[in-house]
C-alpha cells in the first residue's frame, strides 16, 4: 500500500489504481452512473410518464454528484498515474458545472413538457455531458483534459440540436459539431506540440521542464493551438462567430447550460494551461482576445431584437471580461487574476443560468415568444417573473447588490494591480455599453405595454426552484461573496503552487525528478 | 444618555431604515392606502431618526462623527466605514427630509402601481443617504451605482410621454460616466491597498502612495467626469432637461433636490480631499465651465415655453454657482456652495412640486396654457410666490445667503468670476419672475382654468415645510454653516488638519 506522498513525489508509477484514487473521480462516476440509469430506464417506463420520472432522477443524480464531490474533496490528491488530481480548484469547478446541471435539469422539466420533446437521452446526455466537464477540471493530463473536452462536447453538440422539428436547432447542432470539431482538432494539435517540444503531457512536467531556458518556438506555437481549441470554447473573440447561431438555435434551457457549464470547464482548463503551465507568450494573446471579445459581444448585442441572441453576444461579452483576469503575468498578480476569474464564472453562471429559465418558461411552445417585442408589458402580466428577470439582468449589467457587480469589480481591480490600466479602461467602458442592451429589456417588460397578447402560464414547481436557487446565488454572491471569494483564493494558490520556485515541495520534487527516469 | 448606545448604529438606522421598509412594502397586500400611509411612516421616521444627527453632532469639529468601521469583505480589503462630517450631515437630513413630502405630494397624483411606486421611492432613498455616508470608496461607489436603477425606473415607469427616452438617456450618461471613477477607484486600490477614504487621504497627503504624482491628473480626471455628469456642469447637461420633464414630480423633486447634489459633493469630498494639488491646478476652467453653466443655463432658461423645463435649467444655473463656489478654494466659497446645495434642494424640489400640482390639474407644463392663476387658486398662487423669492435669492430667503457667500468667494478668487457669476442672479430673477408674471397675473385667457381647485391638503402639506425652511435658512443661517465651516476649512487644507487632530486626540 503506498501512501499520497509518493504518489506526490511521481517516483514510482503506479499501474493498479488503489481505493483513494476512485474516490478522486467519484462525482464522475456516479454522474455516469445515473445517467447510463436514465437511458436504460428510458424505454420501460411510458412516455407519458417519462418526462417527470426521468427529469426526476436526473436531478437526484445531480444532487448524487454534489454529495459525492464533497466526499471527493476530503481526500484531496492525484490518482491514476497523476491524470487526475483533487484539490480545491478541481473541487470548485465540479461544484460548479454539477449545480449547473442540477439547475438545468430542473428548468427543463415544463420546457421539454411544453415543447413536447422525448426526454430519455436528454436528462442522460446533460448527465454525461456533465462527466466530461467535472474531469476537465480535475485532469492535469493534457491527452485526459482532451478526452474529457471531446465527452462535454459531443453531449452539448447532440442537445443543441434537440428542437428535432426546427430547422435553426438542426442547423444549431451542426453548425457546433463542425466548427467544434475543428477548434478541438487545433487543441489536440497544440498537445502534440507541446509533448514534441517538452516530452511530456502531464502539466506539471510540462511547466518544470519550461523553467528552463530558452523556451523553444515550438511551444508558443503550441500555446497559440491549444488557446484557439480552448477560445473556441469559451466564445471568446476571434472565434465567437458561431455563437449567435448555435445559441439562437439550441433549446433554451441548454443554451443557459452551454454558455455556463462546458463554458467554465473550458475556463477551468484554461486556467490550468495558463497558470499551471505559466504558459510563455501569452499576455499579448490574451489581451487583444479579452479587448475583442469585450468590445465585439457587447457592441454586437446592441441591435440585437431576440433575446436568446442578445444574450448570446452577452456571453462572447462576459468570456471577455473573464480573460482579462488572464491576462497576468507575475505570481502575485496570477493568484488575484485566478481567483477573480473563478469567481466570475461562478456568478456569471448564477445569473445567466437563471436568465434562460425565463427565457425558457416564457418562449412558450416551438419558442415563440423570444423577441424583445414579445416581453413587452411582463412586468404587468407576471410580476413576479420580471421582477426575477430584471435582477438577473442588473447582475449582467454589473448594478450593485448583486454578484455579477463583485465579479467585473474583481477582474477589474485585479486587472488594475497589473497596472493593466488600458485593459481596465476597455473593460469599464465596455460595461457601460453593455448596460444599454440589457436595460431595454427591463425598459420593454416595465415601460411598454403590451401591445399583442402572449401567454402567461403560472410558474410550476421546477422552474420555480430553479429560479430560486439562481436568484439566491446571485444575490448571496453580491452581498456576502466573501465566503467564495476565499476557496477561489485558495485554489488559486493551489492552481501557482507547484510552479513557484521558492516552495520546498517543489524544490523536493525537482530533487526527485532529476533521479527520475523521465 | 441613550445617545451612547445609539451613536454607533444611528447612521446605520438612518441609511437603511427607508430600505427595510421597502422590503416590508414588498410583504404589504396592494391595499394602495396602507401603502401609502406606511411609506409615509417609514420616511418620517428615517427624518426623525436623522434629527438625531443633527441634534447630537459636534458643531466646531472637522473630523468625522458617528463612525462606524467595519470589516465586510477580507479580500480585497473593503469596509462598512460609514461616517459624516458638517457637509454630509446636512445633505442626509436634506434627502429624509425631501422623501416624506415626496410621499405626500404623490398621495394621489401616483395612482397605477402604488406599490412599485413607493418601494422604489424608498430604495433610492437609502441610495441617497448611502452616498453621503460612505467613507470606503468601494461603498461609496455601490450607493452611487445603487441610485442610478430606482430613479431611471421612476423615470421610465411613472413618467410622461418620452419616459422611456428620457430614462435611458439618464442612465447611460450617468453610467458611462462613473465607469472612470471606477477605473480610478481601483487605481488608488492597487496602489495603496485601501478603499478607505481617511487612509487614502492621508497616505496621498503623506506622499505615500507610489506613482501617483504621474497619475493624480487622470485619476482626478476619473473622478471628476462622474461628478461633472451628475451635478450636471455644462456641456455634459443635457441629460437633465429631459430627464426632469419626464419624470414624475417625486422623481424631479429628488432628482433636482438630491441626485445633482451627488455630484458636488462628490466634488468636494474626493476631488477637493483626494486630490487637493490637481482640483487648485485644474480650478481656472473647471470655473469657466462653471460660469458658463450659469449664464447659459439662465439663458435657455429664460426663453422655455415649458414650466418644468425652466426649473430645469435653472437648476443647472444653480448647480453653476455651487461648483464655482467649490473651486475658488475660498471659505467664504465653500460655505455658499454647501448652502446654495442645501437652499436649491429646498427651493427647487419645492417649485417642482408647485408644477406638479399644475400637472395634476391639467397635464401640462406649458406657460401658455396657463394666465390668471392668481385668481382661481390665492393660496397657491401665494405659496408659489413665496417658493419663487426665495429662489431669486432675496434677503432673508435662503436663496440670498449661498449665492452672495459663492460670489463673494468668487471675487476673492479672480474678480471678473464674480462679476459674470453675479448677472445670474439677475437671470433668476427675470426667468422665475416672468414665469410668475405669465401663469399667474392678467386675465383668465383659457376658461377651463377658471374651475381650477386650489391647493389641496396633501399638497399644503408638501409644499409648506419646504416655505417654512426656506424662511428659517434664510434667517438663521447660522445654524446650519456652524457644521459646515470645520468641515470646509477642513477641506480647504485637509493633511495639516487632519494630522493635527490625530496628534491632538
Amino acid at each position: 500500500m503506498t501512501t499520497i506522498p509518493a504518489a506526490w513525489l511521481q517516483t514510482i508509477p503506479q499501474t493498479v489504481p488503489q481505493g483513494v484514487e476512485y474516490i478522486r473521480i467519484l462525482p464522475e462516476l456516479v454522474l455516469s452512473a445515473f445517467g447510463i440509469l436514465v437511458m436504460v430506464l428510458d424505454p420501460l417506463v411510458d412516455e407519458e410518464k417519462s418526462q417527470k420520472t426521468l427529469g426526476l432522477i436526473a436531478f437526484l443524480g445531480a444532487i448524487a454528484g454534489l454529495g459525492a464531490t464533497w466526499y471527493m474533496a476530503q481526500s484531496p490528491g492525484l490518482a491514476f498515474s497523476n491524470m487526475v488530481r483533487v484539490d480545491s480548484f478541481s473541487v470548485f469547478f465540479h461544484f460548479l458545472v454539477i449545480a449547473i446541471a442540477a439547475v438545468v435539469i430542473l428548468s427543463s422539466f415544463e420546457y421539454m413538457a411544453v415543447q413536447r420533446i422525448r426526454a430519455g437521452e436528454y436528462y442522460a446526455l446533460i448527465l454525461l455531458g456533465t462527466v466530461g466537464m467535472a474531469l476537465m477540471s480535475s485532469a492535469v493530463e493534457l491527452v485526459l483534459i482532451f478526452i474529457a473536452l471531446e465527452i462535454s462536447s459531443i453531449a452539448t453538440y447532440i442537445l443543441a440540436g434537440f428542437r428535432r422539428r426546427e430547422a435553426s436547432s438542426s442547423e444549431s447542432s451542426l453548425k457546433y459539431f463542425l466548427l467544434g470539431s475543428f477548434a478541438t482538432a487545433f487543441f489536440l494539435y497544440g498537445v502534440a506540440m507541446i509533448f514534441g517540444a517538452t516530452g511530456s503531457t502531464n502539466i506539471e512536467l510540462i511547466s518544470q521542464s519550461l523553467l528552463a531556458q530558452p523556451v523553444p518556438l515550438l511551444v508558443y506555437v503550441a500555446m497559440a493551438l491549444m488557446f484557439v481549441g480552448l477560445g473556441f470554447k469559451v466564445a471568446a473573440a476571434p472565434f465567437h462567430v458561431w455563437t449567435p447561431d448555435v445559441y439562437e438555435g439550441a433549446p433554451a434551457p441548454i443554451t443557459g447550460f452551454m454558455s455556463t457549464g462546458p463554458k467554465a470547464a473550458a475556463f477551468a482548463v484554461l486556467l490550468r494551461v495558463v497558470f499551471a503551465i505559466n504558459a510563455p507568450g501569452r499576455f499579448w494573446l490574451l489581451w487583444v482576445a479579452a479587448a475583442f471579445s469585450m468590445t465585439l459581444g457587447n457592441v454586437g448585442a446592441l441591435v440585437q431584437t431576440n433575446v436568446k441572441r442578445l444574450l448570446a453576444y452577452s456571453s462572447i461579452a462576459h468570456a471577455g471580461y473573464i480573460l482579462v483576469a488572464f491576462a497576468m503575468t507575475t505570481p502575485e498578480n496570477s493568484g488575484a487574476g485566478i481567483s477573480a476569474a473563478m469567481f466570475y464564472t461562478a456568478a456569471y453562471a448564477a445569473m445567466n443560468v437563471g436568465a434562460f429559465a425565463v427565457v425558457s418558461h416564457f418562449a412558450n411552445a416551438g419558442e415563440r415568444y423570444v423577441t424583445l417585442e414579445d416581453y413587452e408589458g411582463l412586468g404587468r402580466t407576471s410580476p413576479i417573473l420580471a421582477a426575477t428577470f430584471t435582477i438577473f439582468l442588473l447582475s449582467l449589467i454589473g448594478i450593485p447588490m448583486t454578484g455579477g457587480f463583485f465579479a467585473k469589480f474583481y477582474v477589474f481591480s485585479a486587472a488594475m494591480r497589473a497596472n493593466l490600466i488600458w485593459l481596465t479602461i476597455i473593460g469599464v467602458v465596455n460595461s457601460a455599453i453593455g448596460a444599454y442592451y440589457y436595460l431595454r429589456i427591463i425598459v420593454v417588460m416595465y415601460m411598454r405595454e403590451s401591445r399583442k397578447t402572449v401567454p402567461t402560464t403560472p410558474i410550476p414547481f421546477g422552474l420555480g426552484f430553479a429560479l430560486f436557487i439562481s436568484l439566491t446565488a446571485t444575490l448571496y454572491l453580491g452581498l456576502l461573496p466573501d465566503r467564495l471569494l476565499q476557496d477561489t483564493q485558495q485554489s488559486a494558490r493551489e492552481l501557482i503552487h507547484v510552479p513557484e520556485p521558492v516552495a520546498p515541495n517543489a524544490a523536493q520534487n525537482r530533487a526527485a525528478e532529476s533521479i527520475s527516469p523521465h | 444618555m441613550n445617545i451612547q448606545n445609539l451613536s454607533p448604529y444611528i447612521l446605520s438606522l438612518v441609511t437603511f431604515a427607508p430600505l427595510a421598509g421597502a422590503l416590508l412594502l414588498m410583504l404589504l397586500p396592494r391595499r394602495d392606502r396602507d401603502i401609502r400611509i406606511f411609506s409615509l411612516v417609514i420616511s418620517l421616521l428615517t427624518f426623525v431618526l436623522s434629527l438625531h444627527l443633527a441634534v447630537h453632532f459636534h458643531r466646531g469639529q472637522s473630523g468625522f462623527q458617528f463612525e462606524v468601521n467595519q470589516q465586510w469583505i477580507s479580500t480585497p480589503n473593503i469596509h462598512y466605514h460609514m461616517g459624516i462630517d458638517g457637509i454630509s450631515l446636512w445633505l442626509v437630513i436634506l434627502t429624509t427630509f425631501l422623501t416624506p413630502l415626496c410621499v405626500l405630494i404623490s398621495w394621489t397624483s401616483i395612482h397605477d402601481r402604488v406599490k412599485e411606486f413607493f418601494i422604489i421611492l424608498l430604495v433610492l432613498e437609502t441610495a441617497l443617504i448611502g452616498v453621503f455616508t460612505s467613507l470606503d470608496l468601494f461603498l461609496f461607489y455601490f450607493f452611487w451605482e445603487a441610485t442610478l436603477i430606482p430613479m431611471a425606473l421612476l423615470i421610465g415607469i411613472f413618467g410622461h410621454e418620452r419616459k422611456v427616452y428620457a430614462a435611458v438617456k439618464f442612465f447611460m450618461y450617468t453610467m458611462i460616466a462613473s465607469v472612470f471613477m471606477l477605473a480610478a477607484i481601483l487605481w488608488l486600490y492597487a496602489h495603496t491597498g485601501s478603499f478607505d477614504f481617511v487612509e487614502i487621504r492621508d497616505r496621498i497627503g503623506r506622499g505615500a502612495v507610489p506613482s501617483f504624482p504621474a497619475a493624480a491628473q487622470w485619476l482626478f480626471l476619473g473622478f471628476f467626469l462622474a461628478f461633472a455628469v451628475k451635478v450636471p456642469l455644462f456641456p455634459f447637461h443635457t441629460w437633465l432637461p429631459d430627464a426632469h420633464v419626464e419624470a414624475p414630480t417625486a422623481g424631479s423633486v429628488l432628482l433636482a433636490g438630491v441626485l445633482l447634489k451627488m455630484g458636488t459633493y462628490g466634488m468636494l469630498r474626493f476631488n477637493l480631499g483626494l486630490f487637493p494639488e490637481q482640483a487648485r491646478y485644474n480650478a481656472p476652467w473647471i470655473m469657466i465651465l462653471a460660469l458658463i453653466g450659469i449664464v447659459y443655463g439662465a439663458l435657455v432658461a429664460l426663453v422655455q415655453p415649458n414650466m418644468k423645463k425652466l426649473i430645469a435649467y435653472s437648476s443647472i444655473s444653480h448647480l453653476g454657482f455651487v461648483v464655482l463656489g467649490i473651486f475658488s478654494f475660498t471659505q467664504a466659497g465653500l460655505n455658499g456652495a454647501m448652502f446654495v446645495m442645501l437652499a436649491h434642494g429646498v427651493s427647487t424640489g419645492a417649485l417642482f412640486m408647485l408644477t406638479g400640482v399644475l400637472h395634476e390639474r391639467r397635464h401640462t407644463y406649458e406657460i401658455s396654457e396657463f394666465g390668471g392663476l392668481a385668481a382661481p387658486m390665492p393660496i397657491y398662487a401665494a405659496s408659489f410666490l413665496f417658493i419663487v423669492l426665495a429662489s431669486v435669492g432675496l434677503p432673508l430667503l435662503n436663496g440670498f445667503i449661498g449665492e452672495f457667500l459663492v460670489l463673494t468667494g468668487a471675487f476673492q478668487d479672480r474678480a471678473i468670476y464674480g462679476i459674470i457669476g453675479a448677472t445670474g442672479i439677475i437671470w433668476s430673477a427675470g426667468y422665475l419672475l416672468w414665469m410668475y408674471q405669465r401663469v399667474f397675473y392678467g386675465k383668465v385667457t383659457h376658461a377651463v382654468n377658471n374651475s381650477l381647485s386650489d391647493i389641496s391638503g396633501f399638497e399644503k402639506a408638501a409644499v409648506w415645510p419646504c416655505a417654512a425652511a426656506a424662511l428659517v435658512m434664510g434667517v438663521a443661517p447660522i445654524l446650519w454653516l456652524a457644521a459646515i465651516d470645520p468641515a470646509v476649512q477642513a477641506a480647504l487644507s485637509p493633511i495639516p488638519q487632519a494630522l493635527s487632530k490625530l496628534v491632538g486626540q
